[in-house]
């Protein structure tokens, strides 16, 4: 009984409460850098795609929702020939960032993605890539590989020393 | 009076009242977002007043459906009985001591048995729509009332006691020196919580439970039928307070600085913000605690008070 007469005072003292509400369109939700929003293709500091096409996001994803195909340019750099991302199955799992292994792809905080026509959420490479690093600024993926894929001589890369040349006897 | 007064009154009262069961839309709604930090309706007009506006045109233009397996007459018939019987019972409400639609001389009783003619619009709008969760909407509804009825109008008998009259103007007269609430607190509590009951208003919406019988009596009603069970409920949510501000606390007395239509409309308006903090913060009762509280608890205790009400007053008066 008395717990009843206390519920309705402490309901009461409600309104002299702040609200919690955010009124949407006008007032924007504050979303932290790390939240997991629209996935993005982003690009290295040349301008180069990062995507090296090597499935392991599609592998991850738990809904089956990108789809890619590898190709090589003339000078062996990988890049996926089309990646397509189903943003009507995509569960913002946050998986294909995790498996990535050049920071290609990201999920940026953004997420009014919302269309009238179904097939508008099926996003292509042209709609994923963005011109940005994204969150990792200053990693090329080809500046730290071992290969020479166009972007870096032998032993140009990033804590990369020159070969070593094995007919000289200089130590 | 003169006939055209008599008729202007009724017709003052009409739209009052039904101004205030539409509007009583937008404060509910408003008031129960505010007590849980939200903001409510807010787009439709200034505050979002306009929502009043908005839902009445969106019940008028609803499909009015009658299911083919209702029965269709009674099926049509009961929502408006309880918007009748609680609009009937705000004949004998003193909003002033000109503004009376009747000042029957048996008020009070008359005002107990409108409310329960509320109870068929339940029991025949349940039925007539052959639907289990309606049905067994109805049948919580027809005991639930029958039960709180019974002291509700125990409780009412101590003021009658005290002032010797069923009039409700007598009784508002009596209340000149010390409003009954100080004389029969008890009796106000037993009022109250019958009169949530029988406006069948949360924590005691056992017929509607929407969480257990999807809505009710009213499941199978749409458009302007559901408006009227609507109506209904905010009618008889002012009725019950106007009349425990009539019977308890003073009805249109107060200070000279305002009217007494308008203290009779504050102490209303105040009751009504109570019902609506009750639907904010309590849960709904299981529908047996419900009966025993009401037979067990409620019944005894309204008897107790009517004895030794009785038993004061005879010492009193010698």
């Amino acid at each position: 009984m008395f717990s009843h007469i206390r519920t309705i005072w402490l309901t009461f003292l409600h309104l002299f409460k702040r609200h919690v509400t955010i009124q949407y369109p006008e007032e924007k939700v504050k979303l932290h850098p790390r939240w997991r929003g629209r996935i993005v293709l982003t690009k290295d500091p040349d301008g180069g795609e990062r995507c090296v096409g090597c499935y392991l996001c599609a592998v991850a994803c738990p809904v089956d929702c990108i789809a890619l195909q590898a190709t090589e340019d003339e000078n062996g750099r990988r890049y996926p020939e089309f990646f397509r991302i189903n943003f009507s199955r995509c569960i913002f799992c946050g998986y294909c960032e995790d498996a990535c292994p050049t920071y290609a792809i990201q999920l940026i905080p953004d997420f009014e993605m919302a269309e009238y026509n179904r097939q508008n959420l099926v996003f292509e490479k042209e709609d994923l890539l963005i011109n940005s690093q994204g969150k990792y600024p200053g990693y090329n993926f080809y500046k730290v590989a071992g290969m020479n894929a166009g972007v870096k001589q032998k032993g140009e890369g990033e804590n990369e020393d020159a070969p070593v040349d094995i007919h000289s006897l200089m130590p | 009076m003169t006939v055209m007064q008599h008729v202007w009154i009724v017709l003052g009262v009409l739209f009052v009242l039904l101004n205030i069961a539409a509007g009583l839309i937008w404060v509910e709604r408003r008031m129960l977002a505010m007590w849980q930090d939200r903001l409510g309706p807010n787009r439709a007009g200034p505050l979002g007043i306009l929502i009043v506006l908005a839902d009445t045109l969106k019940l008028f233009f609803k499909e009015d459906w009658v299911p083919p397996f209702a029965d269709k007459w009674v099926f049509i018939f009961a929502p408006a009985v309880v918007v009748g019987s609680v609009l009937m019972s705000f004949v004998i409400i003193p909003f002033t001591p000109q503004i009376i639609v009747a000042d029957l001389n048996v008020g009070i009783l008359f005002f107990l048995a409108m409310s329960s003619l509320g109870v068929y619009s339940i029991v025949l709008g349940g039925w007539a729509s052959n639907n289990k969760y309606s049905l067994l909407g109805a049948m919580r509804g027809a005991s639930q009332m029958i039960a709180y009825e019974v002291f509700m109008g125990l409780s009412l008998m101590g003021v009658v006691m005290l002032t010797g009259s069923f009039k409700l103007g007598d009784i508002v007269n009596a209340q000149k020196d010390m409003w009954f609430v100080i004389k029969q607190p008890v009796a106000l509590i037993i009022f109250f919580i019958a009169g949530i009951a029988e406006t069948h208003r949360l924590p005691f919406d056992i017929p509607e439970a929407e969480s257990e019988l999807v809505a009710g009596y009213h499941s199978e009603y749409s458009g302007m039928k559901f408006g009227m069970f609507f109506i209904g409920e905010y009618l008889g949510i002012t009725l019950i307070s106007a009349v425990t501000v009539t019977m308890f606390f003073g009805g249109w007395l107060g200070w000279s600085f305002l009217p007494p239509w308008a203290w009779f409309f504050l102490k209303t308006f105040a009751f009504i913000l109570f019902f609506i903090l009750l639907r904010a913060s309590l849960p709904r009762p299981r529908y047996d605690q419900l009966m025993e509280t009401g037979w067990k608890i409620l019944l005894p205790l309204a008897l107790l008070n009517l004895m030794i009400t009785g038993a004061v007053a005879l010492l009193i008066r010698g």
